[in-house]
């Protein structure tokens, strides 16, 4: 834990998102008895830090016609993993990239990363040209895609920081 | 609201603030200046985004472990079990991801507490309640620094 216990209510207050009022860090700060400029100055060290890793619209990509969402795995050897992970993290089309741990027997991939896509042809041509570009053509894959969403994010829950998908 | 419909100032909304979102006092006076509209027009256009669906908020989006603990978890649940189960997980205000995905591991969702302990024991809670493994699989390292993500407008 990164974040004091003053810090930790003010991201409970903000995690389901700024109030539609014209004064929103106001109204926030009326919820955590702090002054507007307090709200302000908390989050941007927040940000500066990183613990906020980005403050602004999040966007539902299903909604927005991106059906397809494809969590794809990768097998790919401990020593190569770093390099790889961080060249798929740079592609465009590529939303989060993360090393996990493996499970075996169970569950063999340790790199995972989600592709959006209009649909399921189009993210599977990205997942083709991802392998090539990185140098993992030659690994272990396979793509996970989504038949149901049954829940996105959280309801109305204190001191959890709403993280993204996977 | 159809995003088929969408004009340049709609569009230059959903991608010019997804991150940078301004941190002054009057934020959508601020996002209104730079598109050329006035604050109540920004303010009626994300009302009705977030009433269709198309953004799910405007705020932070948190780095995973460094306000709290996380991890992704994933099942094998029977077919005919699918419904149930996912109910079940939903039901966890600690989840707050939860999908169906083609495997034959088919329930995949992200848990997050404000610590590690709660997060273990809602995975221990799921797997006593079903009666079915739960396979824990925590972040070891991130890659991305999620600038958001472009939209193709064509």
């Amino acid at each position: 834990m990164d974040v004091t216990a003053k810090e930790s209510e003010l991201i409970a207050a903000v995690q389901d998102g700024l109030p539609l009022d014209p004064r929103p860090y106001a109204a926030v700060g009326r919820r955590v008895g702090l002054t507007e400029a307090e709200v302000i100055a908390g989050l941007r060290r927040l940000v500066e830090r990183g613990v906020i890793r980005r403050f602004g619209l999040v966007l539902s990509h299903r909604d927005l016609g991106y059906r397809a969402n494809g969590m794809v795995v990768w097998d790919i050897p401990d020593d190569a993993v770093a390099t790889i992970g961080a060249r798929l993290a740079a592609l465009p089309y590529v939303t989060l990239c993360y090393r996990r741990p493996r499970r075996p027997p169970d569950w063999h991939y340790n790199l995972f990363c989600m592709i959006h896509g209009r649909d399921r042809k189009a993210v599977e041509r990205q997942i083709e040209d991802a392998a090539d570009a990185v140098g993992a053509g030659d690994c272990p894959r396979a793509v996970l895609f989504s038949t149901r969403r049954f829940k996105q994010r959280g309801a109305r829950y204190a001191d959890c920081p709403a993280t993204e998908a996977m | 609201m159809n995003v088929l419909q969408f004009g340049m100032l709609e569009k230059d909304l959903l991608d010019d603030f997804q991150r940078d979102f301004p941190l002054v006092p009057r934020p959508y006076k601020a996002i209104a200046d730079r598109l050329g509209c006035d604050e109540e027009t920004v303010l009626d256009l994300l009302t009705r985004m977030i009433e269709a669906g198309l953004i799910t908020r405007v705020g932070p989006v948190f780095a995973p472990h460094r306000a709290g603990a996380s991890t992704l978890a994933a099942m094998v649940v029977p077919v005919d079990r699918v419904d149930e189960v996912a109910a079940l997980v939903s039901e966890y205000d600690e989840v707050n991801h939860n999908y169906e995905r083609e495997h034959r591991i088919n329930l995949w969702f992200v848990v997050c507490a404000p610590a590690a302990q709660r997060v273990a024991a809602v995975l221990d809670e799921i797997a006593a309640r079903t009666g079915l493994a739960v396979i824990d699989l925590p972040l070891e390292q991130a890659f991305h620094i999620d600038l958001g993500f472009p939209l193709q407008w064509t």
